[in-house]
């Protein structure tokens, strides 16, 4: 019961981060300077053609009403349609989420279940070599952007050791269509093909390293004061005391109270990890979001600009949505607490 | 005391710290009777802790180091015997009653999950066997022995829908869940309230009573000493430097610094009387 109240308190708190990050989004797409319909048109158009199509796409209307439509059409689940690709932005957007979202969801794990590891290693050994190893790689995965891992990874690993596939999702040569979920491994998994689903880990491998690198860092580096920190607990010595043997103190009773503070990084980080999944994207040739809303927004292609920005969004706070559960779920204060 | 439960002799610890040796217990020596109700007195760096650390076996090297002197448990040299031998006794044959109840629970767990895992591994080192429900039927009784009126839901509970004084109780019962002969406290209930504190104390002495436990506890409060102990040990910078029985000592203090602890109790009567002639340390 506290339980369901505390996620319908949270629910409550991403619709109205929704709404106000569409009405953030939607006026700055139209303070920004250029014209959509006349960079629709390009630039042998006459002033009739524009204004025609303005009026067709309402942008002669009151800014207020503007976004009065585009509530109504994302409430029937509608984002209108692109004058870059003349389609529905839905298609659009539904072509190129499954990839964008299948790598994102490859960096997470690929940071947390490297991150999470490692800062306890250096926790356990604090001081003493591992640590030092562990601290130097975090910092270093930390602030290297990711388009330099990417472009690194893939002329290690591509270029000289020939060892990984550096662009695209599968070899061109290979005949798979996409299911249900979109995303390639599962999909091809579902169906049986595990050639398929070899070829789509060892494409995937590389962007989603690049893309972990830096989140593997803070998380390692989250973990591990964590973990120190929790090792000074009274009730850690109190366990010690009791004679609990050191692997359950260490991966029970200290492992899982230090887990809130890398789960909610891992919260905050993924919003620059969306930004940079556009770029590791660019750089492996990945058919994500990132190409289509790179060229919307160069284009002022206001339905799919939008559209972009608001899956981003729903996405980000899904993601944070689940976080906070699973933050409740391993701290019971949190869910006693947040209920209240 | 020659036969006692527990007997301390002449214990001597250093700890090494930025290159620095410095002594903390300097020759310490002291007996646990079996059914005794001992307390070991002192202010803060006196030493009471590394002792009682050092009974424990919780200190850590480095930096700390037994320098020298004995720690019998039933005849036996805690100091000498193998460390599986000595795991063994720690939890199980004497346990301890930790201090803060707001700080010594793990936040994340059940009192059943953490209760239930200490008595699994204490069974283990004990080479007993029992299943989880069994393990779950001692938990429910060790919570009902210390007067939890509905010991199944606390056992459900995590430890923040306790009060202090119920989690505090839960700590005592953590340390009577295999049965020991001597419980060690250290200054249990300092954290809570007073009366809350008095019922706690009430407890633990109800209980070692009852059960004919062997009694040592660490403190700086000498009410606590009054109420809960027969024999007395004064512990100043390292040393020994009273033991009699409690009584005598509150009538006749001998050593100027448990004359200086003892003055240094606030009275309600005539304000107080700090800083009266005679304060060592």
């Amino acid at each position: 019961m506290e339980f369901l109240l505390f996620l319908f308190r949270r629910i409550l708190w991403s619709i109205l981060v929704l709404v106000g990050l569409s009405i953030v989004i939607f006026a700055i797409a139209r303070v920004v300077p250029g014209d959509p319909a006349r960079m629709a048109l390009g630039p042998t158009a006459t002033a009739q053609q524009v204004a025609d199509l303005q009026e067709k796409l309402g942008l002669n209307k009151p800014i207020v009403e503007q976004y009065g439509m585009f509530i109504a059409g994302l409430s029937r689940g509608d984002l209108g349609r692109s004058l870059l690709t003349e389609r529905p932005v839905n298609d659009d957007i539904r072509d190129t989420f499954a990839a964008t979202f299948e790598l994102v969801l490859a960096t997470i794990t690929l940071a947390f279940v490297l991150g999470v590891p490692l800062g306890v290693a250096a926790a356990r050994w604090k001081d003493k070599w591992p640590d030092t190893l562990v601290r130097v790689l975090a910092i270093f995965s930390a602030v290297t952007p990711s388009f330099f891992a990417a472009l690194l990874l893939q002329i290690l690993a591509g270029y000289v050791l020939h060892i990984l596939p550096t662009t695209g999702r599968l070899p061109h040569n290979m005949e798979f269509v996409a299911g249900i979920t979109g995303l390639l491994t599962i999909d091809s998994l579902l169906a049986g093909r595990l050639d398929v689903f070899g070829e789509a880990l060892r494409h995937l491998l590389l962007p989603a390293t690049a893309l972990a690198l830096a989140t593997m860092g803070q998380i390692a580096r989250i973990t591990r004061s964590s973990m120190i920190d929790v090792a000074s607990q009274d009730y850690i010595e109190a366990s010690r005391a009791f004679g609990v043997p050191e692997p359950i103190r260490v991966f029970k009773y200290m492992l899982r109270p230090s887990f809130v503070p890398p789960l909610t990084i891992l919260g905050l980080e993924f919003a620059s990890l969306i930004g940079n999944a556009f770029v590791v994207e660019l750089v492996f040739a990945w058919p994500g979001m990132a190409a289509y809303g790179i060229r919307t927004i160069l284009q002022k292609d206001l339905n799919a600009v939008m559209g972009v920005v608001m899956v981003s969004g729903v996405f980000f706070v899904l993601v944070n949505l689940l976080i906070d559960v699973l933050v409740g779920f391993v701290d019971p204060r949190v869910r006693i607490r947040g209920s209240r | 005391m020659a036969n006692a439960l527990l007997s301390v002799r002449n214990l001597s610890v250093q700890f090494t710290t930025y290159g620095q040796t410095n002594p903390v217990l300097k020759g310490v020596s002291l007996d646990v009777p079996a059914r005794s109700q001992i307390a070991l007195v002192g202010e803060s760096g006196s030493g009471k802790t590394v002792t009682m650390r050092a009974i424990m076996g919780l200190l850590r090297s480095p930096p700390a180091k037994v320098t020298g002197g004995e720690i019998f448990y039933d005849g036996r040299d805690l100091l000498t015997m193998p460390d599986r031998e000595r795991l063994k006794l720690r939890g199980t044959a004497m346990s301890m009653v930790f201090q803060d109840p707001m700080s010594s629970l793990n936040p994340v767990f059940t009192i059943a999950d953490q209760m239930g895992t200490i008595l699994k591994y204490a069974d283990r080192r004990l080479g007993r066997s029992r299943n989880g429900r069994e393990r779950m039927a001692r938990v429910h009784e060790v919570l009902g022995q210390v007067r939890m009126r509905d010991p199944e839901r606390v056992a459900r509970s995590y430890p923040i829908m306790l009060s202090g004084g119920m989690r505090q109780r839960v700590l005592i019962a953590m340390a009577l869940l295999s049965e020991p002969r001597l419980l060690i406290a250290d200054e249990p209930g300092t954290a809570l309230d007073v009366t809350t504190q008095a019922q706690i104390l009430k407890l633990l002495k109800d209980l070692v009573e009852e059960r004919g436990l062997a009694l040592l506890m660490i403190t700086h409060n000498l009410g606590v000493v009054r109420e809960t102990s027969n024999y007395v040990y004064v512990m100043n910078k390292g040393v020994v430097v009273e033991h009699r029985p409690t009584a005598e000592l509150f009538e006749a203090p001998r050593d100027d610094y448990t004359k200086a602890l003892i003055a240094a109790v606030p009275r309600l009567t005539g304000g107080t009387s700090f800083g009266k002639a005679g304060a060592a340390a």
